[in-house]
C-alpha cells in the first residue's frame, strides 16, 4: 500500500491541476453551466425577489431589522433552541448510525437489502404520519403505556411522549439515520480492510486502528453526512409543530408563524436570512475541512470488503446492531400498520377499545369516492403521479448534480469552485415558506410561468434532491487517483471514454445511493408540494394529509392505510434500486 | 457492463414517467375537460370559457355539481389549491400584480381585514345576497361574500361522563371547577385556526380585559395545549385513545363522526357545548380578484357557490355548514348538529388589529 504517498499527494495534484489553462477553464464552466442555470432560475431568483419584497413592506432599513431581531430576547432564545437541538440530533443521529454503517459496510448477511430498505422508510414518512405513528406506540394510550399500565396497575399513562424534547429527538434520529448509514455506509463498504489489517499487523490495537486509520479515511463522509442532518434538524418544522409542540420553536417554525400567521413579511426575511447565513458559515466550514480530509485512496469491490458473519463475536455485534435499528426505526413503522388494519373506535358506552378486532375496510375504503368529490383519487393514481414526480427529480437530480459534483471533485482549489461548494447546499437552508411564496413573486411571466404548472413540483424537489445527489457523489469521486484516469489517457482513451470506464464504475454505487435519496425526497415531500397548485395530481403525502384533516373514524384509518402503502411503495422502490446494485451495476 | 443496466434504469424511469403522467388522464369520468384543458397544446375549437377559483387545500367539490355549472354555462373551472388558509391567503396578496386566478374563495373572517386592506377583491353584489342571513356578511362593500361557517365549540365524550355519573361542562366558566381539572385538551391559537377560534371564544365572552385571567384560570387546572386539530383531537381526545374528554373541536365534529365511522352507528359518541358564547363561529367567504379577465363568468361561479346546489354539497365535501338557508342537509345533520344561537362575536377589524397582541399575551400567561 502506498497510502502514505498518496497522503501527501493532493496538495501536489492541485497544484497540477491549477495551471491556468483555457480547456480547463472552459470546461470547467461547461459543467457548471446546466447546475448555475437551474439554481439562478429557481433559486436564487424567487429568493431575491421574495427577500426584496418583503423588505420593501418594512417602514425601517434592514439593519435595523436585524438589529432588532438580534437584540429580542425571545429571537435569541429561538436561535439557540434551533442550534442547540439541531447538534444534539445530529450528535445522536450519528452514535446510532456510525455503528449500523459499519454493520452494513463490512458484512454481509441474510436479510440485509431488506433491512436497508426498511431503514429508509421514514425518511419519507410526512410529519403527522411519524407523529401518528409514535402516538400508536408511546401516546397515551399507545401500546408501551398500555403494557405498562397492565401490568403495574396504574390508572394513568406513565411515559409522556408527545410534546416533550424526547419526542423531536426521537423523530429526528428516526428520520436522519438512513443518510449516516447510507452515505458512510456505503463510502465504508469500499475502504480496502488490507488497511487496517495491516495496521493490526505492524502492532496497532483496535482504537488505534479505529481512530488513526478507518475514521480518518472515512472522514470526509462522515462530514458530509452529519452536514446534511444537522442542516435538516437545523431547519426542521414538522417534527418541531407537531411532537415537539407549543413549548418549542426553531426558526423555521418561526419563519412560518411570522409569515402566515402575522404577516409580518420584513421579521420573516430576516429569520429566513439569519437562518440561510447560518448554512452558509456551517457549509464554508464543512468545505474546508473536507478539503483537507479527502485522501484518494484504492477503492475497492465489496466483493474483497464484506465478510460473512462467521464468528460469535461478529454475529452477537450484528444481533445487537439489528435490535437496535430496528427497534429505534421500524418499530413505530409496525405500529402504524398494525393500526391500519385494526378497528379504532371503541364500542358504544366503552371507553376504550380493549378487545381490537381486525379489519381491512380502510385500505377498501380508499378504492371508493364515497361522497363523488372530484378531486378524489384511487391509490393507484396516486402512486402513479408519486412515481412519476420521483422519476424526474431523479433524472433531474442526477443530470445536475453529476456535472456539479464532477467539477468540484476535479478541480478543488479553482476559485469558482470555492464560491459554488457552499452555495449548493443553501437550498437545504432555506425556509420552505420562503421559498414557496418566493415562486410566486418570480416566476409569474412567460416563459417563466410556472406558478401553476405541474413541472413546479419535480422543481422543488430537485432543489432539495440536487444537494444530496452533489453530496453523495463528490466524496466518491474524490477519492478516485487521478493516477487512474492518467493511466488511461496516456494509454489513449478519450475524456469521454475515461468517464465511461474508470470514473463511471468506480461511483456508479455512489450515484445510486444519490438516485435513492432523490427517489425518497420526492416520494415524501409534503411542504412545498402543499403550496403548490394542482389538485388533481396530488401525491401520495398530500392524499394522506386529505384524510388526516378530516373528522370521522374513516378517514382516519383511511390516512394511515394509505401511509402503509407508501412505506411499501417506499420499500419497493429502494429494493429496487438495491437490486440494480446487486446486479453489479457500477461494481468493479 | 455499466451502460447496459444504465439504459435499463432510464428506460425504467421513463416508463414510470410516462406512468405518472398517464394515469391521471384516464377519462374516469365524462368530465375529461377540466383534467385536459390545462395539458392540450392548442384552445379548442369551441368557445368554452376557462375559469380558475383558487382555494385553500380544503376545498372539495362533487363532480356533478361542477358538471352543472361546466354545462350551463360552456365553461372549464380549474381549482389551484395553495396551502392553509394563511398560505392562501398570503399568496393571493403576494401575487395581485398578476393574478393567478379569476376567483378566490376560502378567506375566513380571521383573515378577512388582510386580505380586504390588500385590495385583493373586486366588489361584486349577488342577486342572491338576498336570501342570506346578514350575520354572515361582514363586508358592507360586498368584495367578500359569504359561503360557509363552521363553529368553534367543545366537544366532550359521552361516555366518560356517563361512566363517572359527572354531569359535563355546559359553558366556558364550568372548565374552571375542579372536578373538570385535567380534563381539556385545546389546540395553540399560533398554530392552529381552531386553536385562533377558541381564543377569540374567550376574548369575545370574557373582554379584552378579562380573557387573561380566564386562561390563568384553565392553566390552574391543567388544560393541556398541542399545536394542531389532528393531534388534538386524534391522539389526546380520551373519544381516540388519549386521555383527555374534553377538546376544542367544531360543532359539526359529532355528526361527522357519525357519518364518516368505521361501522353504522346510531348516534353521535360525542357532544358539542353550543350554549352562549362559548363557541366561535368561522365564516368562509368568496371575492372576485382584482384583475380578472372573466369577470362576467367569475360572477357566475360566486352566484352558484351561493345558490342551494352548491350550497346542498358543502357540508359532506368540506365539513362546514352553508350560510344558504335554503340549503338541504343530510338527515344525520338535521337529527344531531346543534348550532349554536349565540356565538362569541369579535370582528375581523378586531382580529387583525389584535392578533399578535393577543396571540403574544396568551403566550406569556398559558406556554411560559
Amino acid at each position: 500500500m502506498d497510502s502514505s504517498l498518496d497522503r501527501g499527494s493532493p496538495a501536489i495534484t492541485g497544484m497540477w491541476e491549477y495551471t491556468p489553462k483555457l480547456p480547463k477553464f472552459a470546461s470547467l464552466m461547461l459543467l457548471w453551466l446546466a447546475p448555475l442555470i437551474f439554481l439562478a432560475l429557481f433559486y436564487f431568483f424567487p429568493l431575491i425577489k421574495i427577500l426584496g419584497l418583503s423588505f420593501s413592506r418594512s417602514d425601517t432599513g434592514w439593519t435595523e431589522l436585524f438589529i432588532e431581531a438580534l437584540i429580542s430576547t425571545s429571537i435569541r432564545r429561538v436561535f439557540w433552541f434551533t442550534v442547540w437541538q439541531a447538534l444534539l440530533s445530529t450528535l445522536i443521529t450519528l452514535a446510532i448510525g456510525l455503528p449500523g454503517a459499519y454493520l452494513f459496510a463490512r458484512y454481509e448477511f441474510r436479510g440485509k437489502s431488506m433491512l436497508m430498505a426498511l431503514t429508509g422508510i421514514p425518511f419519507v414518512l410526512p410529519a403527522l404520519v411519524v407523529a401518528a405513528a409514535f402516538t400508536s406506540l408511546l401516546g397515551p394510550r399507545g401500546w408501551i403505556n398500555l403494557a405498562l399500565m397492565a401490568m403495574f396497575n396504574l390508572s394513568q399513562p406513565p411515559i409522556q411522549f408527545i410534546n416533550t424534547l424526547t419526542a423531536i429527538l426521537l423523530a429526528h434520529v428516526f428520520y436522519n439515520t438512513v443518510i449516516v448509514l447510507r452515505m458512510v455506509g456505503d463510502f465504508w463498504s469500499h475502504l480496502d480492510p488490507r488497511l487496517t489489517q495491516a495496521a493490526r499487523t505492524l502492532g496497532a490495537n483496535r482504537w488505534q486502528t479505529l481512530t488513526r486509520i478507518t475514521l480518518p479515511l472515512l472522514a470526509p463522509s462522515i462530514a458530509a453526512a452529519a452536514l446534511l442532518v444537522f442542516i435538516f434538524n437545523f431547519t426542521s418544522f414538522g417534527v418541531i409543530l407537531i411532537l415537539g409542540g407549543p413549548r418549542f420553536a426553531t426558526l423555521e417554525t418561526e419563519i412560518y408563524y411570522q409569515t402566515i400567521s402575522l404577516f409580518n413579511l420584513p421579521l420573516a426575511a430576516t429569520l429566513a436570512i439569519i437562518q440561510l447565513m447560518c448554512t452558509l458559515a456551517l457549509t464554508v466550514f464543512y468545505t474546508r475541512l473536507t478539503l483537507r480530509l479527502s485522501t484518494p485512496i484504492n477503492l475497492r469491490s465489496r466483493r474483497y470488503t464484506q465478510r460473512r458473519l462467521s464468528n460469535w463475536k461478529s454475529r452477537i455485534l450484528a444481533a445487537c446492531l439489528i435490535t437496535l435499528l430496528i427497534g429505534l426505526l421500524t418499530t413505530p413503522l409496525i405500529a402504524l400498520a398494525t393500526r391500519s388494519i385494526t378497528r379504532l373506535e371503541p364500542e358504544l358506552g366503552q371507553e376504550t377499545l380493549f378487545t381490537p378486532s381486525l379489519t381491512l375496510d380502510f385500505y377498501r375504503e380508499l378504492s371508493v369516492n364515497r361522497t363523488s368529490s372530484l378531486f378524489y383519487v384511487p391509490p393507484t393514481t396516486a402512486i402513479a403521479i408519486s412515481l412519476g414526480y420521483a422519476g424526474v427529480t431523479i433524472l433531474l437530480a442526477l443530470a445536475l448534480g453529476l456535472p456539479a459534483a464532477w467539477a468540484l471533485a476535479r478541480y478543488p482549489h479553482t476559485p469558482i469552485n470555492k464560491i459554488m461548494d457552499p452555495l449548493l447546499m443553501l437550498p437545504l437552508g432555506t425556509s420552505a415558506v420562503t421559498l414557496g411564496l418566493g415562486f410566486i413573486v418570480a416566476l409569474n411571466r412567460p416563459p417563466l410561468d410556472l406558478r401553476t404548472s405541474i413541472l413546479l413540483i419535480p422543481l422543488a424537489h430537485t432543489l432539495v434532491a440536487f444537494p444530496f445527489v452533489v453530496r453523495s457523489l463528490t466524496p466518491a469521486l474524490r477519492s478516485i487517483r487521478p493516477r487512474l484516469r492518467h493511466a488511461a489517457m496516456v494509454l489513449g482513451a478519450p475524456p469521454g471514454r475515461v468517464f465511461r470506464f474508470i470514473d463511471l464504475p468506480l461511483i456508479g454505487r455512489a450515484l445510486l445511493v444519490a438516485a435513492t435519496f432523490a427517489f425518497a425526497i420526492s416520494l415524501g415531500e409534503f411542504g412545498a408540494t402543499a403550496l403548490i397548485a394542482r389538485p388533481e395530481y396530488p401525491t401520495i403525502p398530500i392524499v394522506i394529509y386529505r384524510y388526516i384533516s378530516q373528522p370521522g373514524a374513516m378517514n382516519y384509518g383511511q390516512a394511515l392505510a394509505l401511509s402503509t402503502i407508501l412505506m411499501l411503495v417506499t420499500t419497493a422502490g429502494m429494493m429496487a434500486i438495491e437490486r440494480l446494485r446487486i446486479a453489479d451495476i457500477g461494481e468493479f | 457492463m455499466p451502460i447496459r443496466i444504465n439504459k435499463f434504469t432510464v428506460i425504467g424511469l421513463i416508463g414510470v414517467i410516462i406512468l405518472g403522467a398517464c394515469a391521471p388522464l384516464q377519462p374516469k369520468t365524462p368530465i375529461v375537460s377540466l383534467q385536459s384543458a390545462p395539458l392540450t397544446p392548442f384552445p379548442t375549437i369551441e368557445a368554452t370559457q376557462e375559469l380558475s377559483v383558487m382555494t385553500h387545500d380544503s376545498f372539495a367539490i362533487s363532480e356533478e355539481v361542477l358538471n352543472v355549472f361546466q354545462n350551463q354555462y360552456n365553461a372549464n373551472v380549474r381549482f389551484l389549491k395553495s396551502g392553509d388558509t394563511g398560505s392562501a391567503v398570503n399568496k393571493a396578496i403576494l401575487s395581485k400584480d398578476a393574478p393567478l386566478a379569476d376567483v378566490f374563495y376560502g378567506v375566513d373572517n380571521t383573515f378577512l381585514s388582510r386580505a380586504l386592506e390588500e385590495g385583493i377583491f373586486e366588489t361584486y353584489r349577488s342577486p342572491i345576497l338576498a336570501v342570506i342571513p346578514d350575520e354572515f356578511e361582514l363586508d358592507p362593500q360586498h368584495r367578500a361574500l359569504p359561503v360557509d361557517y363552521g363553529d368553534v365549540c367543545l366537544n366532550y365524550d359521552k361516555a366518560y361522563f356517563a361512566q363517572r355519573n359527572l354531569p359535563p361542562p355546559q359553558n366556558l366558566v364550568d372548565l374552571l371547577k375542579p372536578e373538570y381539572k385535567s380534563l381539556l385538551v385545546v389546540e395553540n391559537p399560533a398554530t392552529s385556526s381552531p386553536g385562533l377560534a377558541f381564543l377569540l371564544a374567550t376574548i369575545g365572552q370574557f373582554g379584552e380585559d378579562g380573557y387573561l385571567d380566564y386562561w390563568e384560570g384553565l392553566v390552574e387546572n391543567d388544560v393541556k395545549v398541542v399545536n394542531d386539530w389532528e393531534v388534538a383531537y386524534r391522539s389526546e381526545f380520551s373519544r381516540w385513545g388519549g386521555t383527555r374528554p374534553i377538546v376544542v373541536s367544531y360543532g359539526s365534529s359529532p355528526p361527522f363522526d357519525v357519518i364518516f365511522s368505521e361501522e353504522p352507528i346510531e348516534e353521535p359518541l360525542t357532544t358539542a357545548i353550543v350554549s352562549d358564547g362559548s363557541c366561535f363561529r368561522q365564516i368562509e367567504f368568496v371575492g372576485i380578484l382584482k384583475g380578472t379577465r372573466n369577470r362576467a363568468l367569475a360572477e357566475k361561479w360566486i352566484d352558484f357557490m351561493l345558490s342551494p346546489q352548491f350550497q346542498d354539497d358543502v357540508p359532506l365535501q368540506m365539513f362546514v355548514l352553508p350560510v344558504n338557508p335554503k340549503a338541504h342537509l343530510d338527515e344525520t345533520f338535521e337529527k344531531y348538529l346543534a348550532i349554536p344561537n349565540n356565538p362569541a362575536k369579535v370582528s375581523p377589524d378586531q382580529i387583525a388589529a389584535n392578533r399578535e397582541k393577543w396571540i403574544q399575551a396568551w403566550t406569556e400567561v398559558v406556554l411560559r
